[in-house]
């Protein structure tokens, strides 16, 4: 009989405080190989700021992120080379084409076969008409599949995504959800999603986190968790955790 | 350090380069308005002294090495401001770029650049005004090294600055040779300083380049020892630098401000 999926990315107690403000407190989750975990929250319950600490580019007061067997604090360069991201609020360089953006981050992330590489992602996410086309003339969508080309180039073991989804029509969300659904399912990586959009949680992932006040109050099948709590849709529970979650606590 | 890395750094600078007119103008424009500025001043001034001086090695080879070191500095923080212009931060410091290779991106920016200004120097100095680098001998080789470290230890101190104070921080960068100019003794010898200004004035590189080039200009003979120590403060200079903008990146990660570089801080 096979064994869980291997851990990809290890969060422990991890807690950060800006002055008095408590952003993430002492929290701790795990993603899995081909697993899609969503990061779930209202606005300033601390999934950007946990996402940023998995990034590397925001230091923990204490605790302990591990991507496979990389400490981020002690192999920051080794842990993040097995990482990669699109971020809504971090497009690429809109001074720089889409090729040249993609042959940058290559050589970052130190991907073999750059070139053959390149070529493999454009084909993927349809940008062969957009390879000599700065990034800050397309439009959300395009410069969204560009983000997204260039953070499969190193085929990552662990993905992060902060509302990849948030600028684009349903249409042009629903091709990008199914996208990375299939890498990460051909893949050897996990997902780790932050969404507003609740119709898409339950689409894509396996598994969510509830964030309220920088603290894990549920985590489960987002296609049960409603019922779980006595609501009907998982956006019921999302207004839930916003407005009451001493309420849910106490559950 | 991968060095795949640093040349991605540099790369990049090529590719913003190559596209953009209103990058390489300044490349060669400023440092060419400036050779003939001075090229006619000195010009001017060997026509009116009776000393017999020759002007041109003394000043306008001394602009020449200035500007030199000023493009060196200016290659530095120019390739930096690139990513503080691009809000680039987030995507270039989420990866498994690290300090040491990013800084040596900036570097090969700066000598790409630098080096494209120095050629055009040379050449314009040296079909309108007559100035040949040759009269400087082989000492033209440890004076342009010595100059070089000083600007890119410049260029880090700058960029150290911009990263910590954050984007309108640039405004006070630029200015930043113009400033250490009058203890750099570029164009008057250090004895001409007062006793006090002398003592900062030891403590720049550049002085000991300028004092060494007159001294080889008047006599033809320049101080070893004097260009020797000009090299090891500017080493020791681009070492602290070096740690200086480690310090400043570990600091703006720790805090969190580079997450939110446009806010400037976090008050």
């Amino acid at each position: 009989m096979n064994g869980p999926p291997p851990v990809v990315l290890s969060v422990s107690s991890l807690c950060k405080r800006y002055g008095e403000t408590v952003a993430v407190d002492d929290i701790s989750f795990e993603v899995h190989q081909h697993e899609v975990v969503g990061l779930l929250g209202p606005n300033g319950a601390g999934k950007t700021t946990t996402i940023n600490m998995i990034l590397g580019i925001l230091e923990p007061d204490s605790g302990e992120v591990r991507i496979e067997e990389f400490d981020l604090a002690k192999r920051r360069s080794q842990a993040l080379r097995l990482t990669n991201f699109v971020a809504v609020y971090s497009p690429l360089p809109g001074n720089l084409t889409v090729i040249e953006n993609l042959r940058f981050f290559g050589m970052i992330y130190s991907v073999p076969g750059l070139s053959e590489r390149i070529e493999e992602v454009i084909a993927q996410f349809d940008l062969d008409r957009f390879r000599k086309v700065k990034c800050g003339v397309l439009s959300s969508g395009e410069q969204t599949r560009v983000s997204l080309a260039k953070a499969m180039l190193n085929r990552p073991n662990l993905l992060l995504l902060d509302e990849p989804t948030a600028s684009l029509d349903p249409s042009v969300a629903r091709d990008v959800r199914e996208k990375i659904r299939e890498v990460t399912l051909q893949g050897a990586g996990g997902v780790l999603w932050t969404s507003h959009n609740m119709y898409e949680v339950e689409q894509v992932c396996d598994r969510v986190l509830f964030l309220s006040k920088g603290r894990i109050l549920l985590e489960g099948d987002p296609r049960s968790l409603p019922r779980d709590h006595g609501k009907e849709t998982l956006e019921e529970l999302f207004i839930a955790v916003a407005r009451e979650p001493l309420a849910l606590e106490r559950d | 350090m991968n060095l795949g890395r640093t040349a991605a750094i540099a790369l990049r600078q090529f590719y913003l380069l190559r596209g953009s007119p209103a990058r390489i103008l300044p490349m060669f424009a400023w440092v060419a308005i400036d050779i003939v500025l001075w090229g006619f001043i000195t010009r001017y001034l060997n026509s009116v002294a009776s000393s017999g001086i020759n002007f041109v090695p003394a000043l306008l080879g001394a602009v020449l090495l200035w500007d030199f070191l000023v493009r060196v500095m200016q290659g530095v923080t120019t390739a930096f401001f690139e990513d503080v212009w691009s809000r680039n931060f987030l995507n270039v410091f989420a990866t498994p770029l690290r300090i040491s290779e990013y800084v040596g991106g900036l570097v090969i920016s700066s000598i790409a650049n630098s080096s494209v200004g120095l050629v055009v120097m040379l050449a314009l100095a040296g079909a309108a005004f007559g100035l040949s680098f040759f009269v400087y001998g082989l000492m033209l080789i440890p004076f342009l090294l010595v100059l070089f470290l000083f600007g890119i230890a410049l260029g880090i101190f700058g960029c150290s600055i911009v990263l910590r104070l954050g984007p309108a921080a640039e405004w006070l960068i630029w200015p930043l040779p113009a400033l250490l100019s009058p203890l750099a003794c570029v164009f008057y010898p250090l004895s001409a300083l007062p006793r006090w200004m002398q003592v900062p004035a030891r403590f720049l590189p550049p002085s000991y380049v300028f004092e060494a080039m007159r001294g080889f200009v008047r006599g033809g003979h320049a101080s070893p020892s004097a260009v020797l120590a000009g090299g090891g403060l500017a080493l020791f200079y681009v070492l602290l630098a070096g740690w200086f903008f480690t310090r400043i990146f570990k600091h703006v990660v720790r805090s969190g401000l580079i997450a939110r570089y446009s806010a400037e801080s976090l008050s």
